[in-house]
């Protein structure tokens, strides 16, 4: 069964149309990259992955079944920014997925219980390298950390799917450097689904399995609206990547 | 030379200049009170600082002969209680409805309008209502002091709670969270500072509303006691009692601010 499936897209906002005629499917296990020019609809696209957003037409369906409406447990994401809680430390931060799913009423845990979770956010935050920053805030972290945090987060709920919507846009070459190693060891590892919007086409494709690139087809000079991006391209990218295994 | 807006005080020079203005009004009183006490020692207008001081302290450590109670500390303590009652409730119930219109749309269609309403009511016109509808006790100065500031802070509150960004809904959402778990980890504790901070710009608000219910009717007060001695000029009371009153705002507004500072070390650094 494939995770998502789309058929026949489309996306508009009043006149403007967004997206249209998208078709795509993506299993288990793939790393799935989209690039495009600016405006083409690529937030839009993840959007609708998430759930937070529906296409004005046409069918998505995750795990087979009608895409669910809201955000949950099951897709994952990370934005460019403003995905932590400020009001928490590092470590709370990782524990908080794990306590709203512990205690409904509260979404917090306490003595024993805490102590567990705690043990599970430890071994993930090494994995991302934040194990000497675990009492540290938000606004404590730079750039680069604060986005290791947030899919630490993400992690620790073992998300089907994990979004990212140019998670490294706000960081320094060198730092998303680091990144990319990260992503690529915890992908490795866990196999599950991954979209990544990036603007780099060098990163889409050493991270990605997949590169999808969204373009419009056709152009009116008069109604730049009146078309929509779809995806023009979709390249088999597995090979020419690193930790394949 | 450094050019105006490139030159700082030192920290001596800071806080001279800070003091100066200060010591330039206690002159200019001190020299005016003389000039017009040399001329009729009876004048009431502008009392001297001895006159002040010896008036004060027969009010703070002289137990009054009618009531038996020291009548500074019986004044501060009915006025901080309901000045306490009133802000303590507005800000529960804005904490409450700010938060609920913040985040369930269906609540802020049904109660934003009216809210909004509320807080363009003059208050002190409805002040006779009060009195009428609650009599002349405690409680009409507390509504008071509610209908003026819970509307402000409420709207404020619910400003704060839009500006949550909204990756950190979603987030929060892929994380798991359900709407209860949402407020309760995410919107109180990261509205609660910003609460304190409301109560902090309205608290001259609530001062005024405290002070005019005061005047109007009451039995003891600092408000009630300053209009009490108007009517036999007191100057001599009015105006310490009018520096204790400021002294008594900046101390609560120092006390909240330090309170923010210690218990949310992340807070204003987003
Ligand atoms: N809520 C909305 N209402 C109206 N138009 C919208 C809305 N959201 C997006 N759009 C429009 O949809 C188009 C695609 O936006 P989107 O954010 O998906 O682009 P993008 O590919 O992510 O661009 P970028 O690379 O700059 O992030 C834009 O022209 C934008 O103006
Ligand atoms: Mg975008």
């Amino acid at each position: 069964m494939n995770l998502v499936e789309a058929h026949n897209i489309w996306k508009s906002y009043g006149d403007t149309i967004v997206l249209e005629h998208v078709n795509f499917s993506m299993k288990d296990g793939e790393f799935c990259t989209l690039v495009g020019p600016s405006g083409c609809g690529k937030t839009t696209f993840l959007r609708m992955l998430l759930g937070i957003e529906v296409p004005s037409k046409g069918k998505l369906l995750f795990e087979g079944k009608d895409y669910p409406q809201e955000p949950s447990d099951e897709r994952g994401i990370v934005f460019q920014r403003y995905s932590t809680l400020s009001h928490l430390n590092v470590i709370d931060n990782v524990i908080i997925g794990m306590e709203f799913e512990q205690s409904q009423l509260f979404g917090k845990l306490f003595g024993k219980a805490k102590k567990r979770v705690y043990e599970k956010a430890e071994e993930i935050l090494c994995a991302v390298g934040l194990q000497d920053a675990k009492y540290q805030y938000p606004h404590e972290l730079s750039g680069g950390m604060k986005q290791r945090l947030s899919i630490a987060q993400s992690l620790i709920k073992q998300p089907k799917l994990l979004l990212l919507d140019e998670p490294f846009g706000a960081l320094d070459p060198g730092i998303s450097i680091d990144m990319h190693e990260l992503l690529l060891d915890i992908h490795a590892k866990l196999n599950f689904g991954v979209v990544m919007v990036t603007h780099d086409i060098s990163e889409a494709f050493k991270l990605g399995t997949r590169v999808l690139v969204f373009d419009k087809v056709k152009t009116d000079k008069e109604y730049p609206n009146r078309f929509g991006s779809t995806i023009v391209n979709d390249i088999d990218s597995s090979k020419g990547r690193k930790n394949e295994k | 030379m450094k050019r105006l807006i490139n030159q700082a005080p030192s920290k001596m020079t800071n806080m001279f200049l800070g003091l100066l203005p200060f010591l330039l009004i206690l002159v200019v009183y001190m020299g005016s009170s003389n000039a017009r006490l040399a001329e009729n020692p009876n004048d009431k207008l502008l009392p001297s600082i001895e006159k002040c001081i010896g008036s004060m302290s027969k009010m703070a450590f002289e137990k009054s002969k009618r009531s038996g109670d020291y009548i500074l500390l019986n004044d501060t303590l009915s006025s901080l209680r309901r000045l306490a009652m009133g802000v303590c409730i507005s800000a529960l119930f804005a904490l409450v409805i700010g938060i609920a219109i913040g985040v369930v749309p269906y609540l802020t269609s049904t109660l934003s309008p009216l809210i909004w309403f509320f807080s363009l009511i003059p208050t002190m016109a409805i002040l006779p209502i009060l009195f009428i509808v609650f009599g002349l006790g405690e409680l009409s100065k507390v509504v008071l002091i509610i209908l003026g500031v819970a509307p402000i802070m409420t709207r404020e509150i619910y400003q704060r709670v839009k500006e949550i960004p909204s990756e950190q809904i979603i987030k929060v959402q892929t994380l798991g969270a359900n709407t209860w778990q949402i407020i309760t980890r995410v919107m109180i504790p990261q509205i609660f500072p910003r609460l304190i901070d409301a109560i902090r710009i309205t608290l001259g608000t609530a001062w005024i509303f405290l002070i005019s219910a005061e005047a109007i009717a009451a039995t003891e007060g600092l408000g009630y006691r300053i209009f009490l001695v108007r009517r036999y000029l007191a100057m001599d009371v009015i105006l310490p009692y009018v520096i204790w009153i400021t002294f008594l705002a900046f101390l609560i507004d120092f006390i909240l601010k330090q309170f923010n500072q210690r218990l949310f070390p992340w807070f204003g650094k987003e």
